[in-house]
């Protein structure tokens, strides 16, 4: 009884990775490092939660040999279960439904019971086994993971209607009116042979329009591949909603989920992340302060709450981290330092006194002495139970950038006793005054 | 020689200081803005020094008894029972005024400067006329009410706050005059400046004396720190030796002995440290008056702001553009203040990221 996990990683081409910039346009968002690691290893080690996962796939549109590539290559023997990358050529994309069914052989070989499918931006206390464990409770059936949101929210994903026994009476993504406030989490477990000959049939439809098209030459070589792109969510979910073949398992309320479309939602995540290292792998993290022992107090920086620090980092001792940092390869920390809620990418230097608030420090930046960097807290509204972080809009509707963390692009520097606030500053640029509420080009 | 000194009122623009302070004692370079005035009047041969002032105030009354002893001389106060303007005073303080030949100072007492008084006296001396006003060159006279006067200083004319330039001269806000001006006053509320000085000029009883030395109006939280850095800058050329020398400091920088500064501090420029004061490792301090029993905790950023008595700062603070903190006030860790105006005895929890008051 196997389990393959296939995670969407999307690619270039894709609209997603476009709201994760500054930062994604120095690496592919799949392996931005969330307490230390790329987002897609983190979903990658959830599998090892289940012995009866066999494979894990990844699908998306990254050319070989580039860095995503050598990131799966490099993973090679270090799980018991295999990781491959499949990469789709279609330049338009095969779309979320597409992509499986392109790569059907990959995926059906040794006959797996379920396949689970990941979105690749969902950070979430995967719950596998509990959804093995209803997935086999409803035979010949296909199970999505829903988790709750605000009514203003939901417009932004994909709603689910359910009857009392968890079947999917109605699916309708991005709805402009509110429908549900029980939204697709991003996560599924679905039955592989009703799968693929729903997809089988939605294709042959699309490939006898195709040829209609072409015979009429009317069309160009553009929307025939267009045709292929096929929507796991408009095309599968919507569609068998209501058959009794669609269920949904909810994700209880204290198990976390957060979909990262911003950089500034990977500090919140993060904080799962790292909590996570807390309860299964504490030795990952530094200790705290209070920890240790009192004559070992001079020996390190101060330290409160979950902390993830590389080896090669360079950490002054009267420096101060935490809770929710993760600092990277060959970061340089030093002397009076204060980073809380922040992650701080490989070669970073901060320069003495300087503080770090509820931001991303790119790759190779430097933060002057005394300078502050600060971006707002992107919880979720702590008086509402079903609001989850706010994920999409980086502008209000007149124009303003909406309070969010501070992102620092890739080499950015900033002179000494300057402040950024909630800012976004694009790659290698070197400021030397300060920022209010700006995007920096 | 006597001299009055227009102290007035509340000193409601210099809140939040002066809800813990009388305006005249709040402590201008870690010294009270009146003693600065004070000690220079003292310095050429004034005997008898009169505030002028319209409430009653305990603390001050103790404190000029301690400097009355100290310098030697009288120090009267003249207290006005309803507001009598500029010139009123004069006619509230007659009794001590009159009785001698000789001129009378008048300053305003939120006027910081060289106090050239002892040219002032000469200039005056020689021109022979009733009243002298110091004028002082402004960059936007615009603001101000200007003084038009000829070669020889006699003046001609005021304008009030011109709107095309006629002239950068503008009245600072001090004069010497003969006794007998006090026959020109009556006992009302008069306006020195729109009721008097017109009527002297007409008579070619007013001279103006141009004052080379700085001059600020400290009379507010913007000016009373551009007031402090010119007064530093001018130390260094009057005083160098007042200024405060070392690895910590940058530029001029005035730190009482008694303040206790930590390792890697970057203290300056214009900086002014009051007695009591503890500033804990790695605090960066520009442009900034901090007064007397603050204490700063380390890795602080403090720039343009006046730290008020007894107030405490947490670790990483950033406080900029014009922060007053009043008696007493706590700002917790990693907060960032901008241009906030803070009542005593707050506790500040949360940033101030635009110009606030904190009641």
């Amino acid at each position: 009884m196997s389990y393959k996990a296939i995670i969407l990683i999307g690619g270039q081409q894709h609209q997603h990775g476009s709201i994760f910039r500054p930062l994604s346009l120095d690496l592919p968002t799949p392996l931005f490092p969330v307490a230390g690691r790329p987002l897609v290893q983190h979903q990658i080690e959830v599998c090892l939660k289940v012995q009866a996962i066999t494979e894990v796939l990844l699908i998306g549109c990254y050319n070989r040999g580039d860095t995503l590539d050598q990131f799966i290559t490099s993973l090679q023997g270090k799980y018991p279960f295999k990781v491959r990358y499949l990469q789709e050529y279609n330049p338009m994309g095969l779309g979320t439904g597409g992509g499986l069914y392109h790569f059907r052989d990959q995926i059906l070989a040794t006959d797996p019971r379920g396949m689970f499918v990941f979105n690749c931006d969902v950070c979430c206390d995967f719950p596998l086994r509990d959804m093995i464990e209803f997935y086999e409770s409803k035979p010949n059936s296909h199970v999505i993971l829903g988790t709750t949101v605000n009514e203003k929210q939901s417009h932004h994903y994909g709603c689910i209607v359910t009857d009392p026994s968890h079947q999917v009476r109605h699916y309708v993504e991005k709805p402009e009116t509110f429908v549900s406030n029980l939204i697709n989490a991003g996560i599924y477990l679905l039955s592989p042979a009703d799968f693929f000959s729903h997809i089988r049939s939605v294709y042959n439809i699309r490939a006898m329009h195709t040829i209609e098209y072409m015979n009429n030459g009317d069309s160009t070589m553009d929307e025939v591949t267009h045709v292929e792109s096929i929507s796991l969510e408009h095309d599968f979910l919507a569609k068998i909603a209501g058959s009794a073949r669609l269920y949904v398992m909810e994700l209880s309320r204290d198990r976390f989920w957060s979909q990262i479309k911003t950089a500034g939602c990977a500090i919140y995540a993060s904080r799962f992340y790292l909590y996570t290292y807390r309860v299964s792998y504490p030795e990952m993290l530094s200790p705290n302060s209070s920890d240790t022992l009192q004559s070992d107090s001079n020996m390190g920086p101060c330290i409160t709450g979950n902390v993830w620090i590389h080896s090669s980092a360079k950490v002054d001792t009267s420096a101060h981290l935490g809770p929710n940092v993760s600092i990277g390869a060959n970061v340089v920390i030093a002397s009076g330092v204060r980073v809380r809620e922040s992650i701080v990418l490989d070669g970073a230097r901060l320069e003495r006194h300087s503080c770090v608030l509820y931001s991303v420090v790119g790759w190779n930046c430097r933060v002057g002495a005394w300078s502050r960097v600060e971006g707002m807290p992107n919880d979720p509204d702590a008086d509402d139970p079903h609001a989850r972080p706010n994920a999409d809009a980086l502008f209000d509707s007149e124009g303003r950038l909406l309070p969010s963390s501070t992102i620092l692009g890739q080499g950015v520097s900033l002179a000494p006793e300057k402040m950024l606030l909630n800012c976004i500053v694009l790659p290698h640029k070197s400021l030397s005054a300060t920022y209010k509420h700006q995007i920096i080009l | 020689m006597k001299a009055l000194i227009l102290v007035g009122g509340f000193g409601t623009r210099l809140r939040p200081l002066t809800l813990s302070m009388p305006k005249p004692l709040v402590e201008f370079a870690n010294k009270p803005i009146l003693i600065h005035q004070i000690e220079a009047l003292t310095e050429v041969g004034v005997k008898h020094v009169i505030l002028a002032i319209s409430y009653m105030s305990d603390l001050l009354e103790k404190e000029i008894k301690v400097h009355e002893k100290r310098l030697g001389i009288q120090i009267s106060f003249s207290h006005e029972t309803e507001p009598m303007g500029t010139a009123g005073p004069l006619a509230v303080a007659r009794k001590y005024l009159e009785g001698d030949d000789q001129p009378i100072f008048v300053l305003n007492s939120d006027v910081i400067c060289n106090f050239p008084f002892k040219q002032l006296l000469s200039f005056h001396k020689v021109h022979g006329g009733e009243g002298t006003i110091v004028v002082t060159k402004v960059e936007e006279p615009s603001k101000y009410g200007v003084v038009l006067y000829d070669d020889n200083g006699k003046i001609e004319k005021f304008v009030e706050k011109p709107k095309e330039f006629v002239s950068n001269k503008i009245n600072a806000g001090m004069y010497i005059f003969n006794t007998k001006i006090l026959n020109r006053i009556e006992l009302k509320p008069t306006s020195i400046e729109r009721e008097i000085f017109p009527v002297m000029a007409k008579e070619s009883q007013l001279f103006a004396y141009n004052m080379d030395s700085y001059w600020m109006d400290v009379g507010q939280p913007r000016d009373y720190l551009t007031g402090m850095c010119l007064y530093l800058n001018s130390l260094r050329e009057s005083d160098p030796d007042q200024l405060s020398r070392g690895q910590l400091y940058t530029g001029d920088v005035l730190v009482d002995p008694s303040a206790i500064l930590g390792e890697g501090c970057h203290i300056g420029p214009n900086v002014v440290v009051g007695p009591d004061v503890k500033i804990d490792d790695g605090v960066c301090i520009s442009r900034s008056t901090v007064l007397k029993g603050a204490h700063i905790k380390s890795h602080s950023w403090v720039n343009s702001c006046v730290v008020g008595w007894k107030a405490r700062i947490g670790q990483w603070v950033r406080m900029e553009n014009i922060c007053v903190l009043g008696e007493d006030v706590r700002v917790m860790d990693e907060l960032y203040l901008n241009g906030a105006l803070i009542l005593p005895h707050k506790t500040i929890t949360e940033s101030i990221p635009e110009p606030h008051i904190i009641m």
